[in-house]
């Protein structure tokens, strides 16, 4: 994969957390394979993430793109059966790796699901949890900081400041998601995985996250799994076409959806294959 | 533009841009023209020369008004004005690249015909066509930024003028030629640059079409009164007397 100008400017914002891997990734993956009860869902897949940019991954029902997504942050170690074998460096480790504290990882790698999933909580303590379990608040005054910090970042502290001890749930299903948005940078994530995001939510929220989402890749890498193509097109910079378990093509988002190299991705994105 | 902002800022930045990159665009074919023409009327042959070479930055401008529209309708799926302005977008380029082209074309045959001593008042009257043809041009890059219908509308009315403008100097240079035949190969280059001029008037309110268009969304469908007869005017050799 082809560095662009964008690794100049991502080495200083990723370097505070981590040192980028091979060639500027921030996180590379290497033939990876994934199998449920011996059955492949996913094989030979190698991607390289870069920093500071939006990764799409696209691709029908099935074709294993959040199968890859949960890799990232060993997600698949909680379902019964999975086995995942190859390589993914990040940061100068083999996230696979037997030796990894898997709590810490996750800390790094956060994650934001299809539907919002605040916890019962008040808004604040949503927000605090994070960072009081990894010890990234030393006082009160600290956390305070960071609960205001993500809530601005993720754009909900105008709409929230003055109720921050109605729970989390009682806000719409959009400010719920901004909610995990601001929960998952609470803890100082290097990278963000988004499982379909707006799937539960109407276009004006939706435009909201996509907004969000733009902007928080000046701090934050992001990997985002989405069944609609048109909103890959619209926050992705790169873009990942899964088929059947493979990685088809991938490559810049303005080449994917102009001029694709591969026909089935062509094919896929167009309309003509379900 | 329209009020509101877009929740998702860049679609506000790039439909600027593409406002920014046609304006950018217009104004260079302005000044093309404003030079062909002055080239023209001072048989400055430098200039001329420097016209036609200056004429691939606007060509370069078009493709990347191309890329950038390919680009926007795949990444931003615009609808209703966006997508009006988009499309229009597109057609104003193209508009504009054939105005620059047009301007090339009078400083190429600048360079052909030579002596700029020669019939300089056809050189005049097409320097006076080209005036109005400019002033459509620069008003209605003025509309397209404002998007300004009524603004539009009266460029749309100014391309009789240019019309009535180029029957009158295609009779002239038509008596020329009755008269001289050795003036023949000169006139007939004035012809194709008045042509020229008439024909960018047209792409001028191609432009206005298409900013009525942007904010209307309908294109304008009265029939505009054409005054352009030189494709009706025939002299006979009686004529040359006048």
């Amino acid at each position: 994969m082809s560095m662009t100008e964008n690794t100049a400017t991502s080495l200083n914002a990723a370097a505070a957390n981590s040192a980028p891997t091979q060639g500027g990734a921030l996180l590379s993956a290497r033939d990876i394979e994934v199998a449920y009860s011996g059955k492949v869902a996913l094989s030979g897949v190698s991607l390289d993430i870069l920093p500071n940019q939006v990764t799409a991954l696209i691709g029908p029902s099935g074709c294993g793109k959040s199968t890859f997504l949960r890799c990232l942050n060993r997600m698949n170690d909680v379902i019964p059966g999975a086995k995942v074998s190859g390589e993914i460096m990040f940061d100068g480790h083999d996230i696979l790796g037997a030796d990894i504290d898997v709590v810490s990882l996750r800390r790094r790698v956060g994650m934001v699901f299809q539907k919002p999933n605040p916890f019962p909580k008040s808004i604040y303590d949503n927000i605090a949890y994070g960072p009081k379990i990894h010890g990234l608040a030393p006082n009160r005054d600290a956390l305070d900081v960071i609960v205001r910090d993500s809530l601005e970042r993720a754009g909900l502290w105008g709409e929230v400041h003055d109720r921050l001890k109605s729970p989390g749930t009682s806000l719409s299903g959009g400010q719920q998601q901004r909610l995990c948005i601001a929960r998952a940078i609470a803890v100082k994530p290097d990278l963000i995985l988004m499982d379909e995001p707006c799937s539960s939510l109407d276009p004006i929220a939706t435009a909201r996250i996509e907004e969000l989402i733009d902007e928080l890749r000046e701090r934050y890498t992001i990997i985002i799994v989405t069944h609609s193509m048109q909103q890959a097109a619209r926050v992705s910079q790169k873009t990942a076409f899964f088929y059947l378990g493979e990685l088809v093509e991938t490559g810049e988002t303005d080449d994917i959806f102009t001029r694709p190299a591969d026909k089935r991705t062509q094919a896929y994105i167009t309309g003509r294959v379900g | 533009m329209t009020g509101s902002e877009h929740i998702v800022k860049a679609m506000d930045h790039e439909l600027a841009h593409l406002d920014h990159v046609i304006a950018e665009m217009g104004g260079l074919a302005e000044r093309q023209l404003e030079d062909a023409v002055e080239a023209l009327v001072r048989g400055d042959f430098t200039l001329a020369k420097k016209v036609i070479a200056k004429d691939v930055e606007i060509d370069d401008l078009e493709s990347e008004i191309a890329q950038f529209v390919v680009r926007f309708l795949a990444r931003r799926q615009p609808m209703a004005d966006d997508l009006r302005a988009i499309v229009a977008g597109l057609k104003i380029a193209a508009n504009i690249e054939r105005i620059g082209d047009y301007a090339k074309n009078i400083a190429k045959r600048t360079l052909v015909i030579e002596d700029p001593t020669q019939l300089q008042s056809a050189r005049h009257a097409i320097a006076r066509m080209a005036k109005v043809v400019q002033e459509m041009i620069s008003g209605v890059l003025g509309a397209y930024i404002a998007r300004d219908v009524a603004q539009a509308k009266d460029v749309l009315a100014r391309d009789s003028e240019v019309d009535q403008l180029n029957t009158s100097l295609f009779r002239e240079l038509l008596t020329y030629m009755m008269e001289d035949p050795r003036q023949i190969s000169r006139c007939t280059h004035f012809l194709f640059m008045a042509k020229n001029l008439e024909r960018m008037g047209d792409h001028a309110t191609g432009i206005a079409e298409q900013v009525t268009f942007i904010v209307t969304g309908e294109t304008p469908r009265e029939e505009r009164a054409k005054q352009d007869a030189s494709s009706a005017t025939v002299l006979d050799s009686s004529d040359s007397s006048t």
